[in-house]
């Protein structure tokens, strides 16, 4: 936005604190590499045309009417702080987490502070999903403390971690390797942590005549496959059929049914089989949350749009826009990508914004001058105000 | 200022100092002064420059001997380049002489180029996919790491001829190469499934 709009006020809204999202909340911390993008953010929050308002949570502290009453352009980009569920029985017993929340506990982010997980009870792990989320759960899981101790691992995390008395972690998906969601990157880094036995069972890597298909066209899976085959380890990860803690779940085939590749939906073959664990932590998907006031497609768990434009319907008329309203990165797309995929979606919905500015849609909007920052501190001051006098006693 | 005192010895260095300084000087463009001055090696300087980057190698575990420090500084001007073309995603092309030794990433930096190095060339991001426009230069490049095909294989707008940028050193056998920057493709499946990563 600021480049391409020379006179354009930026201000980045966050609930949290500290900005920047997923970077510091999600990337593993053994990840140090992928964090390197914190200094381009730092660069863009540090312009004098942009400012970074901490601590303002949308739908308490402010309104999403509040502020498209405040600012000519409100562009959404918070992502998906929630999880999919997986539907079955037993989900709520203690011990089972979600995956998102035991990332956020080693993350040191403060919604993560009181998961208290226990790793001392049991010596084995289930993570439901074969996600890249699930292989960094795995790892820290798993990797050597010593190891740990030198990265940014929040330290409440280090400090149960080393009491863990957690062996075994099992991965476990409904469909094959190919459909697997994690990368070979992932995949090679867990291959090679030293003291780590990874068990793969030889018919779990056998590929269907659809899965031919998607393998010739795809590097990415070539490499996967060769990742998973290499021996020197027993290599791979259990996909195994799995049932967990007295629950049920079916076995799967992915067979085709006529759909596109990777498409694939897994079937239940009737056998079942039982795994002991004492903990399990589901990585099936995050799922984005609505606010007041916002459109949302409940079933993609997405907000309805059209190149980054907020439609005012989700199943409705599809040229009834929200003027002024944009939306961007998971809350757009699902929660699916790496940072390539959202400077992409991020330049999809600035070219929106642009072509809307040009094209006189916000025109109507901009000809009249928004209180912008001003109008948010001063909302924001007054809230303070109502806050203090309650705590005063006078209302 | 002390910037400019700094010759350019080894590529590693180079990466360590100039990546920050680059990306954030030549990207954002909110500075005023052209980069070019960059280059200009300061003969007057030299004594100094020496004790400084020693001092400068120290920490970066990089070694300098006076002998090779001072060819560099004199040779700076007439150090070798080669001949690059980038190509951006509007078609405009952009005619850059590129020393040799210096990443293709760094050189789009050092030229206002857009192309983003979120990682700042540490193999974790797929952001300075560039295509190689002729299949001979191609050719010439050396293979690709597993690290770096990795990455590459969840780049936008893949080819047979994709590579990162950060990873693609000039050297005289790819004198005239001609490098595209990738569109964003609206459609973020490429074709053929590709498990989506997360």
């Amino acid at each position: 936005m600021l480049k391409a709009h020379q006179g354009a006020e930026v201000d980045i809204i966050d609930r949290l604190l500290t900005p920047f999202g997923l970077v510091r909340a999600g990337v593993a911390p053994d990840h140090p590499e992928t964090k390197i993008v914190i200094n381009q953010f730092t660069r863009v929050v540090q312009h004098e045309r942009c400012s970074f308002f901490g601590n303002v949570t949308l739908g308490s502290s402010i309104s999403l009417a509040e502020l498209r009453e405040l600012y000519h352009v409100v562009v959404l980009a918070y992502g998906a702080e929630s999880d999919r569920d997986l539907g079955i029985p037993g989900e709520d017993l203690s011990g089972i987490h979600s995956a998102r929340e035991f990332v956020w506990w080693y993350n040191g982010h403060p919604d993560g502070k009181n998961l208290n997980p226990d790793l001392k009870s049991t010596d084995t792990a289930i993570i439901l999903g074969q996600g890249n989320v699930a292989l960094d759960v795995a790892r820290i899981l798993l990797r050597p403390t010593t190891e740990l101790a030198t990265t940014d691992i929040a330290s409440h995390a280090l400090a149960a971690l080393n009491q863990s008395s957690i062996r075994k972690v099992y991965l476990v998906g409904r469909r094959g390797p190919v459909q697997a969601a994690c990368t070979a990157k992932e995949l090679r880094e867990v291959l090679g942590i030293k003291d780590l036995y990874i068990h793969i069972k030889e018919v779990d890597l056998l590929k269907s005549s659809e899965d031919e298909y998607s393998q010739r066209l795809s590097r990415l899976i070539e490499n996967l496959m060769s990742v998973l085959r290499r021996t020197g380890h027993v290599a791979g990860v259990h996909f195994e059929k799995t049932v967990l803690k007295g629950a049920f779940l079916s076995m799967n085939t992915s067979d085709g049914l006529g759909v596109g590749p990777g498409k694939q939906v897994a079937e239940g073959t009737g056998k079942f089989e039982d795994l002991d664990c004492g903990m399990v932590l589901k990585s099936i998907g995050y799922k984005s949350v609505p606010v007041d006031g916002l459109p949302f497609d409940h079933q993609k768990g997405v907000v309805p749009n059209a190149s980054g434009r907020v439609l005012t319907d989700a199943l409705g008329d599809q040229t009834l826009l929200e003027k002024g309203l944009y939306v961007c990165g998971w809350l757009k797309r699902g929660p699916t990508g790496i940072i390539a995929t959202n400077l992409y979606c991020a330049e999809e919905t600035v070219a929106s914004i642009s072509q809307d500015l040009e094209q006189g849609t916000l025109a109507a909007v901009t000809s009249l001058p928004k209180p912008g920052r001003e109008g948010l501190l001063q909302l924001l001051d007054d809230e303070m105000l109502e806050l203090f006098h309650s705590a005063d006693g006078k209302r | 200022m002390f910037v400019s005192r700094i010759s350019r010895i080894g590529v590693g260095m180079f990466k360590q100092l100039g990546r920050g300084l680059c990306t954030s000087l030549c990207r954002t463009g909110f500075l005023q002064t052209p980069y070019v001055q960059y280059w200009q090696p300061q003969f007057k300087t030299q004594l100094e420059s020496k004790v400084f980057l020693g001092t400068l190698f120290q920490k970066h575990h990089l070694f300098s001997t006076t002998a090779s420090g001072s060819d560099i500084v004199d040779g700076s001007e007439g150090k070798e380049t080669i001949s690059v073309t980038f190509v951006d995603k509007d078609g405009e092309e952009k005619n850059l002489n590129v020393p040799i030794g210096m990443s293709m990433l760094e050189a789009a930096h050092e030229n206002d180029i857009e192309l983003e190095g979120a990682c700042e060339a540490s193999l974790a991001c797929s952001t300075c996919h560039v295509i190689v426009m002729d299949v001979e230069y191609y050719n010439k490049l050396e293979d690709p790491t597993d690290e770096e095909n990795d990455m590459l294989d969840l780049a936008f707008g893949l080819t047979q001829t994709s590579r990162l940028g950060c990873q693609v050193i000039a050297k005289p056998e790819l004198d005239g190469i001609r490098l595209a920057i990738p569109a964003a493709t609206r459609n973020f499946a490429v074709d053929g499934y590709v498990p989506k990563p997360h």
